[in-house]
């Protein structure tokens, strides 16, 4: 009987497996078993695993911080905007602040140092996305992430909005300057 | 019960209970003008991202990306499957469908849901995306409509699980429900648990946008909501494995290889698809990564086990029926003589390709912990989804709606030239449209954005030329997809209301009538495997199978390796 019909033998569950469907049922639980354990096992082996850490805050909060690092280390402005461009000490906390619709300050930051890069939400929900070198992370306001991060590229990184935060979302664009060592 | 409420259809056998038959007509109209509502805002939004165009102004784009997302993912889909439901349980039953009064009050509050969510987004006050992500807010009527709907689709799913009921007591079928039903039954279940997800937080939600309440956690919203997204997904994936099977039993006639692993792979699904949550939160604050890990691989990817099974006993029970129709040479001649004029057969082995091929492999990659770092929100998501839900899912509901036209509505396929066709032109170029934007997401292109160019940004940011290329290639071909979805509506809009009326056996626009004239149950001596080769029932099937498995091995790896070109961090 069809698949669109009642099983013809009602007790169909003692039919023997065909060697077909037993073979490819093996190979496809080893394989399924493979890309669990690559997981666990990149995070003792691998360099890119997203840090757990987080911590909750509130918009106010999160700008003061933002702003007392701003003001204590802005070596110039960028743009019409007269951004600020923060280069904070190597192995230091960053923070990043995410609003309608801008990244908050620009950073500069020296390849090959390690960062504690603290990141969140002054308002909606924006998505941080490094391009070219392709690091994408969910921002939430309420939260503050912490990734540490270690470039190991030089060159401009742009921080674009890929979570969508309503009409300027396409204009949501930031920067982070990657300098060589000892600049 | 009186016998005079069932008709049988001539040409199948098919028995039809009268007010079932109804019901499931008018969800099935309904889909197919959310269809065209959606379609419509697909061809705006595609000739929008398409960078060559730029079509619409970014609040028109953003608005119409709403309808179209919502439209299409949870409006058409959704009514099509409450039609799939009441089809495998009433008809493939021969059972008289439960309460069908109050299915009509959920197919009008299905259709009210509709039309008060999509006035909404009209309006211009709730172009928040299908997501809706809190604390973005939207006009209230937004999540009252999905409200609405959800509720319509839950008493669908009751009438059905009362059919099913009232099936087994009144004896209209011996033994276990067919494995088609089964199917529906999984997608019924996990539809169920969608829907109360969807209750959880669009109605706080909903009393949020109305100033009842006072804030929604945007982390505890992404996970609630997410158990409604992603598994809305999962109804589809189970209702269209659900109808490649009952296609592969239209068609052919076949059976299952064994009841016992095809069932079995669908109790897979209920068991660990509502996990798939996570997929959307792998990069988002605070959540451990043994919570990640376990969630998105859908505790040891054995609901992927479950589609890798299904990917292979859905061909293989085809090519078992070919042999043992004498189409026995080689190992693919099973294959080369199937129908592929048939809309019905090469609309659903494509979207069994496709769903496996490109949504499948890439669906998993992407869900892996780590490979979400580079793929998360670029447009290699949409690219991934619409592989699973367009190709997989939509697909094999046009395919299905061929063998519909004539059986339910009884109705002459109007155009049949233009159907044959049909399949090839959705299914291709949905294919190329998905690979370009897998391609333009790899090289970090954002989804939902309205402008790859910056052109208005304080700071400038250029794509590699090759990221606009990907984009041209997706607009050309999802151009191509959409006229094979306008094909596929007017086909079905001609033939259902003013289609000639099928009256006698000849009438069929195609050979699809060898439903429930199945073979005997005659397994050859030997098994199934006699039929075949190297002890195999499904030779040909199984070096498919193998060839998928080196493509997802080769794939798997190359994001690995990309994956560690990126910054360390930690």
């Amino acid at each position: 009987m069809s698949a669109i019909q009642p099983p013809a033998e009602i007790v169909w569950w003692k039919q023997p497996l065909d060697r077909v469907e037993g073979t490819w049922i093996a190979i496809a639980l080893v394989w399924s078993l493979f890309m669990f354990f690559m997981m666990p096992f990149w995070h003792v082996y691998g360099k890119q695993n997203l840090s757990s850490e987080a911590y909750r805050t509130t918009p106010q909060a999160y700008l003061a911080k933002t702003q007392a690092m701003v003001d204590q280390y802005t070596v110039r402005k960028e743009t019409d905007l007269n951004l600020p461009v923060v280069r904070p000490p190597p192995g230091s906390d960053v923070y990043l602040a995410g609003r309608l619709w801008q990244w908050y300050p620009l950073l500069e930051l020296e390849k090959g140092q390690t960062y504690r890069l603290h990141i969140s939400s002054l308002d909606w929900q924006h998505g941080f996305s490094l391009q070219p070198v392709n690091i994408n992370t969910q921002i939430l306001p309420g939260y503050e992430m912490v990734l540490t991060i270690t470039p190991d590229t030089s060159g401009e990184q742009t921080i674009i909005c890929n979570e969508f935060c309503g009409l300027g979302h396409h204009n949501m664009v930031g920067k982070i300057y990657v300098t060589e060592g000892g600049q | 019960m009186s016998k005079a409420l069932f008709r049988t259809c001539p040409e199948t056998g098919l028995q039809y209970h009268k007010p079932a038959e109804m019901l499931i007509r008018a969800h099935a109209v309904v889909a197919v003008v959310i269809l065209l509502i959606g379609g419509i805002a697909a061809l705006l939004v595609t000739l929008t991202r398409w960078p060559a165009v730029h079509l619409l102004p970014a609040d028109r784009f953003y608005q119409l990306l709403t309808t179209h997302g919502v439209n299409m993912l949870i409006f058409w889909i959704i009514s099509f499957e409450i039609a799939v439901l009441y089809f495998c349980s009433s008809t493939l039953l021969k059972c008289r469908l439960a309460t069908p009064k109050i299915a009509w009050l959920g197919f009008i509050l299905m259709l009210a849901g509709i039309v008060v969510n999509n006035a909404a987004v009209a309006s211009g006050t709730a172009s928040v995306m299908m997501t809706s992500y809190v604390p973005m807010p939207a006009n209230p009527n937004f999540y009252l409509g999905l409200i609405l709907f959800a509720v319509g689709a839950l008493i669908g799913c009751f009438v059905f699980l009362g059919t099913l009921v009232i099936a087994k007591a009144e004896k209209t079928y011996e033994g276990s429900i067919p494995l088609v039903t089964f199917g529906a039954l999984t997608a019924c279940i996990i539809a169920v648990f969608t829907i109360a997800s969807g209750a959880i937080i669009l109605i706080p939600t909903w009393l949020w946008s109305l100033g009842l309440i006072n804030n929604i956690d945007p982390a505890m919203y992404r996970i609630v909501w997410w158990a409604l997204g992603h598994s809305s997904q999962q109804i589809n994936v189970a209702a269209h494995v659900a109808v490649w099977y009952a296609i592969a039993a239209i068609v052919f006639g076949a059976r299952p290889l064994s009841e016992k692993v095809s069932r079995g792979a669908f109790f897979l699904y209920i068991a660990f698809l509502q996990l798939a949550s996570a997929h959307h939160l792998l990069v988002d604050p605070g959540l451990s990564a043994e919570w990640k890990i376990f969630n998105t691989s859908y505790a040891m990817y054995l609901a992927v086990l479950a589609s890798m099974v299904h990917g292979l006993t859905v061909p293989g029970s085809i090519e078992v029926a070919q042999r043992s129709k004498g189409f026995t040479n080689g190992l693919f001649e099973w294959l080369r003589k199937a129908p592929w004029g048939n809309p019905v057969f090469s609309g659903m082995f494509i979207s069994l390709i496709g769903f496996g091929f490109i949504g499948g492999i890439s669906g998993v990659v992407m869900g892996t912990e780590q490979i979400n770092i580079i793929i998360h929100n670029t447009i290699y998501v949409p690219g991934h989804f619409h592989a699973t839900v367009v190709i997989g899912t939509t697909l094999a509901f046009m395919s299905l709606t061929y063998f519909l036209i004539p059986t339910l509505f009884r109705r002459k396929v109007a155009f049949p030239g233009l159907a044959k066709w049909q399949p090839y032109l959705f299914g291709i170029g949905m294919s190329v449209f998905t690979l370009a934007m897998m391609g333009a997401g790899t090289l970090g292109v954002e989804r939902r954005h309205w402008d790859m160019a910056f052109t208005n940004a304080a700071l400038s940011f250029d794509y590699p030329a090759s990221a606009y290329t990907l984009m041209g290639i997706m607009g050309i071909s999802g151009i191509v997809a959409i006229l094979g979805g306008a094909i596929y509506i007017l086909v079905t809009v001609v033939s259902v209301f003013f289609g000639k009326r099928v009256e006698s056996e000849s009438s069929f626009g195609f050979d699809v009538t060898k439903l429930a004239r199945a073979d005997p149950l005659v397994i050859p001596e030997g098994g199934h495997e006699a039929a075949g080769k190297w002890g195999l029932a499904a030779p040909g099937t199984f070096l498919l199978a193998l060839f998928f498995l080196a493509i997802f091995v080769m794939y798997y790896a190359v994001n690995w390796k990309y994956l560690a070109s990126v910054w360390p961090m930690s």
